[in-house]
């Protein structure tokens, strides 16, 4: 696995996301989007949604994107990565790609969850091999935070707005990892920002699912969620640790936790942090909040139970073998200057004058 | 142009014909021109074309890749990605289909993707229809890809082959749709004399995008462009379409050395002293050759102008053609409910004010367009029956029009 100093130096010396984008302060996005592009060994191509992502990294005729990038309409991303893989074996079987490639799909939760759910199904069902990551910032953020299907119980958007007759949006979330578990693709999983490693870990063993992955990504909005920019992964961590976002993998059909948030926080403490959850604190709101709760401890309970049913499979050898995922290879060393880390280690050593960390 | 085979020809070899469908022929030549990818979604009547090619490669013929994906709108992206990413991909659609494709050709044609589109030309729904008419076509027609409208099932073969080469033309690089008319063309059997596969495939050349997204380069396709670059980059897209009339004339000339067979943007049949003329596209351009073949021969100075390439509009071509025919009647296969149908508004945009021009539409729905229509179109409009500025229709075989 990947470990930290290698992917900080990799988004350093040879960043595949680089500088320039109009991303909002606070916006989980990039971090995601470089987290998942250093976790990739060998050469990468980006497919991507129409989304912020999209729109704040390619102002014409300005790019952030060092690798090959497409980008052609928002409902349609995982059938555009169909269309690019189709072609990638017809070049590699014709000699005119000598690498193996990584195709990566990057799409918002409306992308994913609503607008681009059939090209998605299509896809899966079909077994074409790329990464597919959903960042999941809960709302039609790039149009102005309207809801979607991934906008939590409760949350108020300018579509699903709290008012006196209203108490934000009626319907709890869908859940898209059942969804997508459901086409039996090798690898599914869902992460979250505030968790690095995990998502880093995640994005490896779908680098090696011999078919589709996908992988959920929890993003912070600062406005769309009503927060300070800086408490953006503050937010997200205790959107983990509430339970509300478990950290679970679908490795061939089992489910297991990856991450066992304790001790357990009421959900109150993260939806207090959030502009969209405060009306829900107005007097008359209990049962509104003790409905979110109970949502979360109904869905907790769920994966926990698939959890158990799966430990064995996990502990056993045929289940080893997505762990030994090897670290990333020689080509992926920086090339340009030394590591990072290597230069701070020197400045400790040597002692001469400068700071070290 | 239009095969005119007389099959009780004596003398002739006809050894090296073969019966086929449009759509079969079409078949064919995707079977030679073998792409790499075929992104595709079954709907009539373009059914027999992916299933003649399916067909095909389970039998070893062809090695595209055909990709059963689950929409148009997926196939059209599938075809984006796979044509960027530096491999050769067509699709072929109708119809509802195409009306779900529309919105990604207009993006195919802006990222300058080479994709043919083979279209099965049918009725939009509603009320639902499955038959031939133009109305799926005009959808597109503001997309910014090229239209070529075939009259026969060689035809279809034909400029499938003349398509694949325009589209890839390093001065064009624009998806190209080829028109064949729903069950009458798609479904009919004709002969068709198909061109030797090497000869095919060296006409085509290999793909040859010279731009791939799968390359060292790391470009970036499909960016977000704001009011400031725009209107630049469509004024491109805008000039580069209208490039294609030298091209298509180009690639035209090239095929008439393979094949024999010439193809004209707009061509003239017995127009030389016609005093009047049919102007239209597609399939019943060949009933319309029989009309003035016997009109003429019981003296009227009748003639017809066949629009083949749709997109760009050949205006010139047109304007020279129908220079000295004082009399014209436009005939649509489709409608624009609220002003004169498409090929209507292009032909009177393009001539000289001086003619008369009618305005007929017919064939709506897959109607039957008779002999005798046509006549009464081409008798109507050389005695001056029909009002100026009043729509006509062919429902039968009389022109009917509010008085």
């Amino acid at each position: 696995m990947a470990n930290i100093k290698e992917m900080a130096s990799h988004s350093q010396q040879n960043p595949r996301f680089g500088s320039g984008h109009s991303l909002c302060r606070g916006c989980g996005i990039p971090s995601i989007v470089r987290t998942v592009l250093s976790s990739i060994p060998g050469p990468v191509a980006v497919i991507n949604a129409t989304s912020c992502l999209e729109v704040a990294t390619t102002r014409y005729p300005f790019t952030v994107w060092k690798v090959p990038w497409i980008h052609v309409a928002f409902e349609n991303s995982a059938a555009v990565a169909s269309g690019v893989e189709a072609a990638y074996h017809a070049l590699r079987a014709r000699g005119e790609l000598s690498e193996a490639m990584t195709l990566v799909v990057f799409a918002g939760d409306g992308g994913t969850y609503d607008i681009g759910l059939q090209a998605l199904s299509g896809a899966l069902e079909r077994g074409q091999r790329f990464i597919y990551v959903c960042y999941d910032n809960e709302a039609y953020m790039n149009t102005g935070i309207q809801r979607s299907s991934a906008t939590p119980f409760g949350a108020s958007t300018t579509t699903s707005p709290a008012g006196r007759a209203a108490m934000g949006k009626p319907e709890p979330r869908k859940n898209i990892v059942e969804i997508v578990a459901s086409h039996r693709i090798p690898y599914v999983a869902q992460a979250a920002m505030s968790h690095w490693q995990d998502l880093s870990n995640k994005v490896q063993r779908a680098y090696h699912a011999e078919g589709p992955a996908f992988i959920n990504v929890l993003s912070a909005c600062p406005p769309g969620w009503g927060h300070e920019p800086r408490d953006a992964v503050l937010v997200v961590r205790l959107a983990v640790d509430s339970r509300y976002w478990p950290l679970v993998e679908v490795i061939e059909g089992r489910w297991r936790l990856t991450y066992q948030p304790a001790p357990r926080i009421p959900v109150v403490k993260w939806l207090a942090l959030q502009g969209r959850f405060r009306h829900l604190f107005q007097a008359g709101q209990e049962e509104s909040l003790e409905k979110i709760q109970a949502i979360i401890d109904d869905e907790w309970q769920r994966v926990k139970k698939r959890d158990e049913e799966s430990a064995s499979w996990f502990a056993s050898e045929e289940a080893g073998l997505w762990d030994r995922v090897p670290s990333l290879p020689e080509s992926w060393e920086p090339r340009l200057g030394e590591p990072m880390w290597e230069h701070f280690r020197k400045d400790s050593k040597h002692s001469n004058g400068r700071v070290s960390l | 142009m239009t095969p005119r085979i007389f099959f009780h020809n004596p003398g002739k070899d006809l050894s090296h014909l073969r019966v086929m469908t449009g759509a079969q022929g079409v078949a064919h030549a995707m079977r030679q021109i073998d792409p790499d990818v075929f992104p595709v979604y079954p709907i009539t009547p373009q059914t027999p074309i992916i299933q003649t090619l399916s067909q095909f490669v389970a039998d070893g013929l062809c090695h595209t890749h055909i990709l059963d994906v689950e929409s148009e709108h997926s196939a059209m992206s599938a075809a984006i990605g796979a044509g960027l990413a530096g491999a050769r991909a067509m699709t072929a659609t109708a119809s509802q289909g195409l009306a779900l494709m529309v919105e990604i050709i207009y993006l195919a044609a802006s990222l300058r993707a080479p994709i043919v589109i083979a279209v099965g030309n049918r009725a939009l729904s509603g009320p639902i229809n499955i038959h031939g008419d133009h109305s799926d076509a005009m959808l597109a027609r503001d997309s910014g890809a090229i239209q070529i409208f075939a009259e026969s099932a060689e035809e279809a073969y034909d400029l499938t082959l003349i398509a694949t080469k325009l589209a890839e033309h390093q001065e064009v690089l624009l998806p190209v749709m080829v028109g064949l008319d729903g069950f009458t063309i798609t479904h009919s059997a004709e002969a068709v004399d198909l061109l030797p596969d090497s000869a095919v495939k060296d006409f085509v050349g290999p793909y040859a995008y010279p731009f791939p997204l799968l390359d060292e380069k790391k470009g970036t396709y499909g960016p977000f462009s704001m009011p400031d670059t725009y209107f630049e980059l469509k004024y491109q897209q805008i000039e580069s379409l209208q490039n294609v009339l030298t091209v298509f004339e180009k690639v035209a000339d090239d095929f008439f050395h393979l094949s024999r067979r010439s193809y004209q943007a707009v061509e003239t049949y017995r127009l030389e002293d016609a005093e009047a003329a049919l102007v239209m596209m597609g399939s019943h351009a060949g009933t319309a050759k029989e009309v003035v073949d016997h009109m003429r021969a019981q003296g009227a100075m009748v003639g017809l102008v066949e629009i083949r390439l749709f997109r760009p509009f050949p205006r010139n071509a047109v304007k020279e053609a129908l220079s000295r025919i004082s009399k014209i009647a436009v005939l649509d296969k489709a409608s624009s409910p609220g002003t004169f149908p498409p090929l209507f508004l292009d032909v009177a945009a393009s001539i000289d004010k001086m003619s008369k021009l009618i305005s007929v539409i017919y064939g709506l729905g897959g109607r039957n367009v008779s002999v005798a229509g046509l006549q009464d179109v081409l008798e109507g409009i050389v005695a001056d029956r029909f009002p100026n500025n009043a729509a006509c229709y062919l429902f039968g075989n009389k022109v009917w029009h509010m008085t």
